[in-house]
Formats: structure tokens, sequence, C-alpha cells
């Protein structure tokens, strides 16, 4: 009966999945083709990874709605691989690093069954921060330089900065049309990528932006091809390169070199940044699931390992999980891993259909893709958030960049966990803490009165994170916990930040976790808290001049008799309840009008992640009703719409009312009430005003007029309409 | 063990002597026993008389205290004298670590205990004034020698009118046999847990059938972690007056590199503990 029922389920959901991996395939595509540009290696590299990755791991993954393919993490490091074991050697490089790609398969598979998912716990955070921040310098260093049209620079990381404004002034001053038209094509490209997030366009935002900047330069091509008189202005080596014959012409490994030193370095490279890359990824994707469902890590390890065995013998990239992609999987409401398996599907599709336009895009179109990412890898804002964590979180994270940048990735990780370990000793100001007590068994948990107490000795860090976190793991998300760390000496920021994930997690189920135990006063005097500090969910309240926007704010307020507040903790709460914040994440509630029932705030949320990160910040309005209503949406009707019956989604038609059911698009769970709900009034009420989206959920009506800020005067319909509708109901 | 009438003291002339003293002689009364004290070393005049005044200072005692004097290695010397005497309780004093709240027992009274025939009791504090005992732990491990320690337990508390004793199941890890991945191996995980936790449950239960434990309000906790440690730092969490435990069967050179069960409890005392033999 349960099994039909997940059948059921499953295919119900397989038109919705359907398209979730059809828009991940638009990103996936240019990422993919970029990606293996990047890392020095055919393009097509890219795609055989993402193909395999998602036919594979979709199978026999333990995840559910995560995409798998190339990495960014890996571009580096597979870089540097076909550089050293090539010699110079491209090609034969790309043979040998192919055979590393296959090697470090076989660990994941083996790390997979040892149940050793968990080593990315052995890292801190701020030094695998600055490891990937390291990787996204990397990353930028390298392609700003293809982004100009430039494909020839070389030298290490810094050296390649240092060229940068050479490298723009010789855009300027070429006369090599080629090279000119390239660089300004890869500078658009940028600027979409940036200012992308920015049009709250349903219809262009259904494209993601990656694969606008294809969609445009294969556009550009056909214009000089068909309508312009004159040649198409970028020379072939500057557009990409894919085999004549896609299906019979894979590169195949080259094990000669194993035993050589450089090799397995190469070896090792691979394997830590793929599976600290794709663990992170699961862990944050886990966050994003709707569903709420748990990953099983090390399912995933090995089904990752095994598609990357897969993936190199056939001239393929490693495969880990992939985070930009996998949340706009989720934003797309892909469900379950049939997502991943349709996502490969369309790009084998693309592939073997479109060859011939996708060897038009220009290589500065697909580099301006990846300066962007090397960006958001490295941007001033994640180096914010770790120097808020503390000053000597920035001192392991600047450590760990600059010798990552300078030498090489093993040595960058290695150094973070030395100044790292070197740093809590100087805090502690006795090492003796951490060697004497590193192998006891210092996490007990019981279960007491229906609650579970987990008490932990001595020290927490990630020295021996993972024995917390083996307990952790066994509480049911759905029950009471209490950390206690009254008996630690010590605890680190990355048990903090876990302690801070689990929690978020424990609430998102309906569960409790609470961290005691800190607040000590003889530990707090004897320690800097700046390492038990937990960053604060909503940012504090800064006594500043209020902009002119407050004060016209304020003075409507005062005017309609509405209270005026400058943050709300109680939204921030309830709102996501609604249905329209399931796959986003708020950040801040601001600039509050109420009265009794009525709610009007600025919001500021965000969606994806990555490259695929939009912040987005809207006026809303919140009413508390005072009687129960139905759960339902409520929007415009228009072509999106279809898209989304397509996906399963009904349109409920209100009898009588041929108008306002072609007009907006009402949707929900329980029809009947819903229709008894919408009474002759309320649909004459709904067609004379303005349309907003609304939605209802069990904490009242939410209105959303545009996702922007809205204007004062916007502000103020906004309120009357609130006032009218509730009077109605 | 269950009976104890004759308790073995060593006694060093060092600061903590009188508290020692004073906790010797006030055990001997409460369980109506005989007390002996052991010096290790020269007998002279002045360590009589301070040893007298000492005697002066504490209650009176029930039966009478015989001092041995005894010139040899120490622990050979105490271990010689539980035999010789009949011992059936040995009480050792914890050192403190210095500057800190942390109690741990020094390489001679380890030796000691290790290989003591009888009871030992360690004191993490000795001290002049009497402290009430209130809340006794003791191991409910599946061992056949849990009985015994169980009923000791009982037998400890009620002579020293304590009313609350936990008997605390260490399950190990392993015999759970499910890792937990996800939401459905947690599900069984869990279920597996409950099912361990009854059958222990029933097996102390089976053990308390025989024990009269009116007047004593008696609690079972499961604890899922290293055994030996964790009842350790159950102790501690729970504030515990004294901590009963099994006295380990045989231990071999391998246990000390891989230090387990008791050698966990010695360095690092969580409270006062009784090692039943």
């Amino acid at each position: 009966m349960k099994k039909k029922s997940i059948f059921k389920t499953f295919i119900s959901e397989i038109p919705q999945n359907l398209f979730a991996g059809f828009v991940v395939s638009l990103i996936a595509l240019p990422l993919g083709l970029g990606l293996a540009l990047a890392s020095g290696a055919p393009p097509i590299s890219g795609i055989i990874a993402a193909i395999v990755g998602g036919t594979v791991v979709s199978l026999i993954g333990g995840s559910n709605v995560t995409i798998t393919g190339p990495g960014n993490g890996l571009v580096v490091v597979i870089l540097a691989a076909i550089t050293t074991l090539g010699n110079g050697d491209m090609h034969q490089g790309f043979l040998f690093t192919l055979a590393a790609i296959v090697i470090s398969g076989i660990i994941m598979i083996i790390l997979g069954f040892l149940r050793m998912g968990s080593l990315g716990d052995f890292f801190p955070s701020s030094a695998i921060q600055g490891m990937l921040a390291a990787i996204g310098i990397g990353i930028f260093a390298k392609q700003i330089h293809v982004m100009l049209g430039n494909t020839a620079a070389k030298g290490s990381i810094v050296e390649l900065l240092l060229q940068l404004p050479e490298g723009i002034l010789n855009l300027i001053k070429t006369d090599n049309s080629s090279i000119f038209y390239a660089g300004i094509i890869g500078l658009i490209s940028l600027l979409i990528m940036i200012f992308y997030g920015k049009i709250r366009n349903r219809y262009f935002q259904l494209i993601p932006a990656p694969m606008w900047i294809v969609v445009l330069s294969v556009a550009m091509y056909y214009y000089f091809d068909v309508f312009s008189t004159s040649d198409y202005p970028i020379h072939k080596n500057l557009l990409i390169n894919l085999p004549n014959d896609i299906l019979s012409n894979f590169a195949f490994p080259d094990f000669s070199k194993m035993y050589e030193l450089s090799f397995i370095n190469a070896v090792i490279s691979i394997t830590l940044i793929a599976s600290i890359e794709s663990l992170l990824s699961i862990k944050a994707v886990d966050k994003l699931d709707p569903l709420k469902r748990r990953s099983n890590v090390n399912k995933d390890i090995r089904a990752l390992g095994l598609a990357t065995v897969i993936s190199g013998f056939l001239g393929g990239l490693n495969v880990v999980t992939v985070i930009a992609r996998s949340s706009v999987n989720v934003n797309n409401n892909g469900s379950n891993r049939s997502a991943n398996l349709f996502h490969a599907g369309f790009l084998l599709a693309f592939i073997l259909l479109f060859a011939t336009e996708l060897r038009k895009i220009p290589l500065p179109a697909l580099a301006a893709i990846l300066v962007f990412t090397g960006y958001k890898l490295a941007s001033p804002e994640n180096i914010r958030k770790v120097f808020r964590v503390g000053k000597e979180q920035l001192i392991i994270f600047l450590v760990t960049l600059f010798t990552t940048i300078t030498t090489s990735l093993i040595t960058g990780i290695l150094v973070g966990i030395l100044i790292t370990l070197i740093i809590h000793i100087i805090i502690n100001q006795k090492a003796s803490l951490f060697f004497k007590n590193i192998l006891k068994p210092n996490v007990l948990m019981f279960k007491e009165d229906q609650k579970y107490y987990v008490s932990v000795k001595h020290f927490s860090s990630f020295l021996n994170y993972t024995k917390l976190k083996s307990k952790l793991n066994q509480i049911p998300e759905t029950e009471e916990a209490i950390i206690d760390f009254s008996m630690c000496d010590f605890v680190d920021n990355s048990v903090m930040e876990n302690m801070n994930n689990y929690a978020e997690t424990f609430a998102r189920n309906g569960g409790h976790f609470e961290v005691i135990g800190l607040d000590d006063s003889r530990s707090a005097s004897d320690h800097p808290f700046a390492l038990r500090k937990i960053i604060p969910k909503q940012i504090k309240k800064r006594n500043r001049v209020l902009t002119k926007r407050q004060k016209s704010l304020e003075k409507i307020s005062k005017d309609m008799h509405w209270k005026y507040d400058a943050f709300s903790e109680q939204e921030m709460k309830e709102l996501p309840t609604f249905g329209y914040f399931k796959n986003k994440r708020i950040n801040k509630v601001s600039n509050v009008l109420s009265n009794e029932d009525c709610t009007i705030f600025d919001v500021q949320f965000s969606e994806g992640e990555m490259i695929a990160k939009q912040v987005i910040k809207a006026t809303m309005l919140h009413i508390h009703t005072k009687k129960e209503i139905p759960f339902f949406t409520l929007d415009k009707e228009g072509i999106f719409e279809y898209i989304l019956d397509f996906a399963g989604y009904r349109d409920i038609d209100i009898e009588n009312h041929p108008d306002f059911s072609k007009r907006f698009y009402l949707s929900g769970k329980n029809e009947e009430k819903i229709r008894t709900f919408f009474t002759n009034k309320l649909v004459l009420f709904f067609e004379s005003n303005k349309q907003y989206h609304i939605e209802a959920s069990e904490n009242g009506l939410l209105i959303i007029g545009n996702e922007r800020f809205a204007s004062v005067k916007e502000i103020k319909a906004l309120a009357y309409f609130g006032i009218s509708l509730q009077k109605i109901i | 063990m269950q009976k104890i009438d004759k308790i073995l003291i060593g006694v060093a002339f060092s600061p903590n002597l009188k508290p020692n003293i004073f906790e010797a002689v006030r055990l001997a009364n409460i369980f109506d026993a005989e007390l002996v004290g052991v010096h290790v070393g020269e007998k002279t005049d002045q360590k009589i008389t301070d040893l007298n005044a000492l005697l002066e200072e504490t209650e009176t005692l029930n039966k009478n205290f015989k001092v041995i004097w005894q010139e040899g290695k120490p622990v050979d010397v105490i271990l010689e004298t539980c035999t010789n005497e009949n011992i059936n309780l040995l009480i050792l004093g914890a050192l403190q670590q210095e500057n800190l709240f942390k109690y741990y027992v020094g390489s001679i009274a380890r030796k000691i205990t290790r290989k003591a025939p009888c009871s030992v009791l360690l004191l993490i504090k000795p001290s002049v004034i009497r402290h009430v005992c209130k809340h006794i732990v003791v191991n409910g491990l599946s061992d056949n020698k849990t009985e015994e320690t169980i009923k000791t337990s009982f037998f400890v508390a009620k002579k020293l009118n304590c009313k609350k004793i936990t008997i605390v199941e260490e399950i190990k890890q392993e015999e759970l046999h499910i890792k937990v991945n996800d939401d459905i191996s947690l599900r069984r995980a869990n279920i597996a847990k409950e099912r361990i936790k009854t059958r222990e449950d029933r097996r102390v239960k089976s053990i308390l059938k025989e024990i009269d434990c009116s007047n004593l309000s008696v609690k079972t906790q499961s604890i899922f972690g290293k055994r030996g440690y964790s009842i350790g730092h159950y102790a501690k969490l729970k504030r515990a007056d004294l901590l009963v435990m099994n006295a380990q069967s045989k231990l071999g050179i391998l246990d000390r590199i891989f230090p387990h069960d008791i050698e966990y409890i010695l360095s690092e005392l969580p409270t006062d503990v009784l090692i039943v033999k």
C-alpha cells in the first residue's frame, strides 16, 4: 500500500522534475564547458562528467535533490595536474590526469565504504573557507585574461593578477579585431552575470544567466552569418572546440605515470577537493530541501566515486555534488533524484543536437561565467563573514588563502590546520588540553524524560568534532536535544558553526536543539568568546540616522495611526510558514508598519547558492486573519502558469466568474473549501483592485506586490488594499 | 562484598592525613567496622604522638584501631596487609590536579587499586566535616559481577542514608549493529536502541527483585558509549556523590596502553569511587 503511494507520488512528480532537470541542464551546459576549459581540459570532458554523474548518482546515490557534475573547486587542481604531469604537453597531461581522476574515484568509493565520508569534518571551517577563496582567486586570475580575449596569459596566480591592468590596456589598444570583439563579448557576458539577479522578470528568469550568454552569442553568430555582410569577427581559435564525432572520440586515461610522486600528489589533491566540495554541497543542499530529507552521505560519496571512475574512463572530469546547480534544481521544484537524471538526459540531447551551434560560443563568454564564479568564491562578503566570527579566524583564513595561492592546495590546507591548532593552543595557553584529550571519547549522550541530552567534555574543536557529530546524527530531528558544553574548556568556531546548522535543521523539522553551558562565567573569562560566538540571525540594530524613506514611512504610520518599528522578530518566525518562502532564506525583516492585524514590512531574502544566488528585497503585507482560511495562492494568470500547469499544478476555476478565472490563477490543496471561501463579494473585490500575489497559510494572508521594495506611495496603496480586504473577509 | 567489618587506611604523614583519618573513622563507625592503619616507614615516637593527637580530635571509634608499622615498598606492604588482616575495604585518597577541579589517582594508588584483593574506595576530597551522600551511581553492565556490585551499592546506600540510586547500563555502540546514514536507518537504529534498552532494563529489574528497595528512589538509565568512560562522565554530570563499579577481572599490559573501564575512571575521577571486589 505504502509502496504504491510512493510510486504514485514519484509518477505524479515526474513532470515537475522533468522541468527542473531541463532548467538545470540550461545552466549545466555552459558551466560544464567553461569549467572544463578553465581546467585546461577539452570542453567536452565537463559535459561527460555531468552526463555520467547525473546518470550514475541519480541511480545509486543517497541524496535527494542534489545535482552532480564537474565542480568549481577542482578547476585549479586539475589545471595544475595537467600542466605538471604533461610537462607542457596539454593533451598528454590530460590523459595522465584522467588516470588520476579514475584512481581518485576508486579512493572515493573506498572512503564511502569505510564510512569516511566525513573527511571534511577534520578541517577547520575557516581554513576551508580560505582554501575555497584561494580556488576562487585562482579561477578568477586565469579566466579574466581569457575573458579579455587573451588565451595565452601564463604564470602563477599572483603574476596573472599583476598582469591584469596590462591585459585591459592591451584589449583597448589592440588592432586585432577578433580579440577586440571577443573581449567585448566577454565583458557583456560578465555584465549579464552580474545584473541577471536584478531583473525580476519571470520570463527572463526562466532561462538561467549562463544560458542567456550562450543563447546570445549563438544568436550573434547567426546574425553575422545570415544578415550581416561582414564575416564573423571572432577567429576560430577563440571559439569552443568540440570533437567532430562526439560519440566516438573518447579520450582514454594513461596510467603509465602511476607510481610517480607528482601523480600521487595529483590524486590526493583531486580526492581531497572532490570530497570536501561534495560534502559541503550535500550539507548545504539538505538545508534547501523543501521535504527536509536527510542525505546518506556515504552512499552518495560511493556513487560519486563510481561516477568519477566511469567519467574518467570516458575522458570526463571528476564528478562532484555542486551547490549552484542543485539550488537551481530546488528552486524549480525538483523533488527527487530523477531531476538529476533528466538533467543528464537533456545535456546529452543538447550536445548531440546542437553541437554545431555550441561550436560558435566564444571562449571569453564562458570565461565570464567563470570569472563570476571565481569572484563569488572569494567575494569580500565571504571575508567579512569570517571576520565577523573573530579576528583569529581572519588570520587562519588569510594564512590559508596566501599559502594556497603561492604554493599548492595540499600545503595550503595543511598550513591552515596547523595555524588553527597553534591559535587554539595560544588562546588556551595550554597544548596539553588538546594532546591529552584528543583520543578520549569525550561525548556522552543519553535520553532522559523524552529529551536527548548530550554532554561534551574537555574540548570540542575540529580535531574531535566527528565524535560529537556521530552522536548528534543519531537524534531524530523532530525531537528535543540539549547540548551541554559546560564541561568543555574550549569550543571552537567550526563546532559552533555546526551547532548552528543543527539548530536550523531541527527548527525546520519541528524539533528543538539547544546549546547550553557556554555562558558559564568562569570559562568565559578564561577564554575569549569569539570562538564560541554564534553569528546572530538578525543583524543587530544600529543607531544611525534614518533614511528619507524610513522617515516618510514613519510619517505615514503616524498619519494612519499605525506603529513603526525598525525590526520584527515575530515576522522572522512566521514568514517561513508561507509557501512562497519554501526555498528562500530570509535574512532580514525591517521597516515594519503595523496596526493590530496588518503588518507591512521590507524583507530581504535570498534564493539559490553560489553563482545562482540572488538576494531579493521586497515589500510585503501580512494580515493576521481572525477566522480560519484555507491554504491557497492567488496570482495573475499568464503564460507562466501554463508551464506550471504542465508541471503538475492546477488552476481552480470559480463557477459563475469566468472573468475572474481567466484573469487569476488560483491554486491550493482543498478545492472545496477554497471555492466556498471565495464568495461573490471577495471575487468582485479582487476583480476591481490591483492584482497582487496572495498566499494564505495558518498565519494569515501574505500579499506581495513586486519583488522589490515598494515606494512610499505603493505602500499606502498596499495598506489600503489590506484594510479593505480584511473588512471583506 | 556486602559486609564491611575491617577497613584499612594508609597513614602517610602528609597534609592530607587529618581529613583522611577523619573520613576513615567516620566510615568505620557507619559500617561498625574495625579500622586498621598501615604506615610504610620507620616507627618513631613523633609519629605516634601526632597520630594519637589526631585521633583525639575525631569522634570516638566504636571498635578498636590498630596501626601497623612496616618498612618496604608501599604497594607491596599495603597489599600484603590487606591479605593478612582480611581487610574488606581499602580507602585511598586521590590527588588533585594543580589549579583544576580534576582529580586523579597517583601511580602508587593506581597499582594498589589494580591488584587489591578487596574493595577499594577512592576519595577525591576527604574532609574533616562530613558531607552527605545524596546520589549513588552504580554500573549495571551485563557482567556476572554486576549483581554483587548492585547489592553492595544498596547496602552502602542504606548505611550512608542515601536516598537516590541510579543504575547505569552502559551499552556499547557496536551492539547496535546499525549505522545511521539517513532517515530510514535512523529510525531503525532508534527502534533497535529501544529494544536493547528494554532488554537491559529487564535484566537489571531481575536483579532488583531480590533487593529491598524501600525508602530509595531507584532509576535506570541506559547510555550508549565507551564502557567505563561514559559512566564517569554521567556521574560527574549528575553530580553523584559516589560511583560504584565492578572490579576488573584481569588487567594485562594491553589494557594500560589502551585504557578502558576502570582505567578511564582512575585517570580522571569524576567523584568518590567504590570499586567492588
